[in-house]
């Protein structure tokens, strides 16, 4: 490359960067402003004076549902990403009739619009008295991960030789052996994918979050954030403020684990 | 072969317990919401009762009569293309850009990714601030109030308030549509570096050797092999375009004169804040139908590509 081409690349590639780091700017110097000093005169300038009022105020207001997911998340997480795992050995490795077509039948979960099943779902937990909980929460983000999950792990254990699975059925290892012994301690980077990938989903949820639970005191971040901007005198400091700790979490997985979350994005496109 | 019939059971009996699940709260659910969406269930004490009584096609009637669902189509309609333009075309753009692997490209990389891993919940609240209009041009608001300081006043605009409109396309749609593209098209340039990657070195080198410039290598060569992933990644677009809601929900609402509404939020207003659940499921009945012509063949095909290879 010319060294004029090169130049031009850094200068495009800069000027987009601008694109994607404008609103974390805003966000980050607005969430340092103490809210005498949050005016729509200088929502671009750099705070005079640091302040955590922004902060302070938001993790007043958004600590308890800052714990509600957690709750949520993690053990949704932990549950999906072994019923995944558990899915795609049988679908991988243990092919049984009509295994592709069950397959697609569970697939075809992943895409639907969740509007479609909403109002039996509500229905179903106000019946059976969960409604308006995490335990609810949990329920219905382990179902609907089903497919994703199962998906993720039938395409990491297609790549792991079947030949493994024979060599130690041969020697007369069970199943549950073969999953345990075999595949589970082979599985490690598989699992940190999903995880992320429902981590990181359930933990950015919305549309179930704001309609199984009713109860401020019960809802998951996301909903918090956005009943903040709700009130009457919306205080942009804090909003801003709430905006990074509920982005927090994931950003945080992200700049660790960031290969990992790539490869799981590009699992959650079919065959990738 | 015994052991092979064994396996076999076993494999089936694993994946019984998620089938039914799947089974009920998938496909069973859909029937029941089929089911409400011909029925009068159109208040809390029609449900409550819980007779039902079938009306046929009477609430997709009123619903495709709705002027407000009307724009809400054309409004879906819009922010998909121009969601898909914009995603498809800076993601494509960026994944060539980086797969050049100057110095600094993984930074590059890693940063325009990042909204991936944010929620459209916080996306929305930020550039909410970021579009609000604020009185200009005196008293000017967010990017308004960038223009001002830079001397750009004629790109002063109301944004998502905006009632302007060229045909059916409600212009109060760029900034969300801006929005939607900041979020996913690090996604797309993702998908479009796993491509690039995958292409052998040396059908670039032979191409070289021929004389073929950039341009035709890239335009000639690259594109047709990306060709998959364009495709997937416009099935990932447009079916998340199809369900937007949180983005939405949180940016805008329904906007002025219904300019920023889409089949979600009125879905959402007709169950959950009118009762209207029988009007809300056949709502979810039309957006679940838009999700499935674009989703069944695309699954059709790529499971007996799988089963092929």
């Amino acid at each position: 490359m010319t060294k004029t081409k090169l130049i031009i690349s850094y200068i495009i590639l800069i000027i987009i960067s601008l694109f994607f780091i404008t609103p974390f700017y805003v966000t980050l110097i607005t969430s340092f402003k103490s809210l005498n000093e949050v005016s729509i005169a200088t929502m671009w300038n750099f705070p005079k004076h640091f302040s955590l009022e922004g902060f302070i105020g938001a993790y007043k207001k958004l600590a308890p549902n800052m714990k509600n997911s957690f709750y949520l998340t993690i053990p949704a997480t932990i549950i999906s990403a072994v019923l995944g795992s558990i899915n795609g050995f049988a679908l991988s490795k243990l092919k049984f009739k009509y295994s592709n077509l069950i397959f697609a039948l569970i697939l075809f979960g992943m895409f639907i619009p969740y509007q479609s099943v909403l109002f039996p779902l509500i229905r179903f937990f106000q019946k059976i008295g969960l409604y308006g909980t995490i335990h609810a929460l949990i329920i219905i983000h382990v179902i609907y991960g089903i497919p994703i999950t199962t998906l993720m792990f039938k395409n990491y254990y297609e790549e792991i030789p079947d030949e493994l699975i024979e060599a130690a059925s041969i020697d007369g290892a069970n199943l549950y052996d073969v999953y345990t012994k075999v595949l589970l301690p082979i599985s490690i980077p598989g699992f940190v994918v999903v995880a992320i990938w429902q981590f990181t989903n359930i933990w950015n949820e919305f549309l179930f979050a704001v309609t199984v639970t009713n109860n401020p005191a019960k809802q998951p971040i996301t909903v918090a954030l956005v009943n903040l901007a709700g009130s009457q005198v919306v205080e942009w400091n804090i909003q801003m403020a709430g905006a990074l700790i509920a982005a927090l979490p994931t950003l945080i997985v992200y700049i660790a684990l960031g290969k990992y979350f790539i490869r799981g994005l590009l699992a959650g496109s079919v065959k990738g | 072969m015994s052991v092979q019939k064994n396996k076999s059971r076993m494999g089936f009996i694993i994946i019984l317990p998620s089938l039914i699940l799947i089974g009920i709260f998938v496909y069973y659910f859909i029937f029941w919401t089929i089911r409400t969406s011909f029925s009068n269930w159109n208040s809390f004490s029609s449900l409550l009762r819980g007779v039902y009584k079938y009306v046929g096609f009477r609430n997709y009637e009123r619903i495709f009569m709705d002027p407000r669902f009307q724009t809400d189509l054309w409004n879906t309609l819009f922010f998909t293309l121009f969601f898909i333009l914009g995603s498809v075309g800076l993601g494509l753009f960026l994944a060539n850009l980086i797969d050049k692997g100057i110095k600094g490209s993984r930074f590059f990389q890693n940063l325009f990714l990042f909204p991936m891993a944010i929620s459209f919940v916080v996306t929305g609240t930020v550039w909410s601030w970021i579009f609000a209009p604020g009185n200009f041009p005196n008293d000017p608001q967010g990017l308004n109030l960038l223009f001002k300081k830079l001397g750009l006043e004629k790109l002063q605009w109301m944004w998502y308030t905006s009632s302007e409109s060229i045909g059916h396309f409600n212009l109060a749609l760029i900034a969300v549509i801006i929005a939607a593209v900041w979020q996913m098209s690090g996604y797309i340039m993702a998908m479009y570096l796993a491509g690039l990657k995958a292409i052998p070195e040396e059908i670039l080198e032979a191409a070289r050797v021929d004389g073929a410039n950039e341009r035709y290598i890239f335009w000639k060569i690259k594109m047709p092999l990306l060709k998959p992933i364009t495709l997937s990644a416009m099935i990932v677009l447009g079916h998340v375009s199809l369900k937007i809601f949180d983005l939405i929900y949180a940016m805008t609402g329904s906007g002025p004169n219904n300019v920023t509404d889409v089949p979600a939020i009125y879905m959402f207003e007709l169950t959950f804040r009118s009762n209207k659940y029988a009007m809300g499921s056949a709502i979810s009945v039309i957006m679940l139908l838009m999700v499935a012509v674009i989703i069944i063949p695309y699954l059709y095909s790529s499971l007996r590509r799988g089963v092929s290879s």
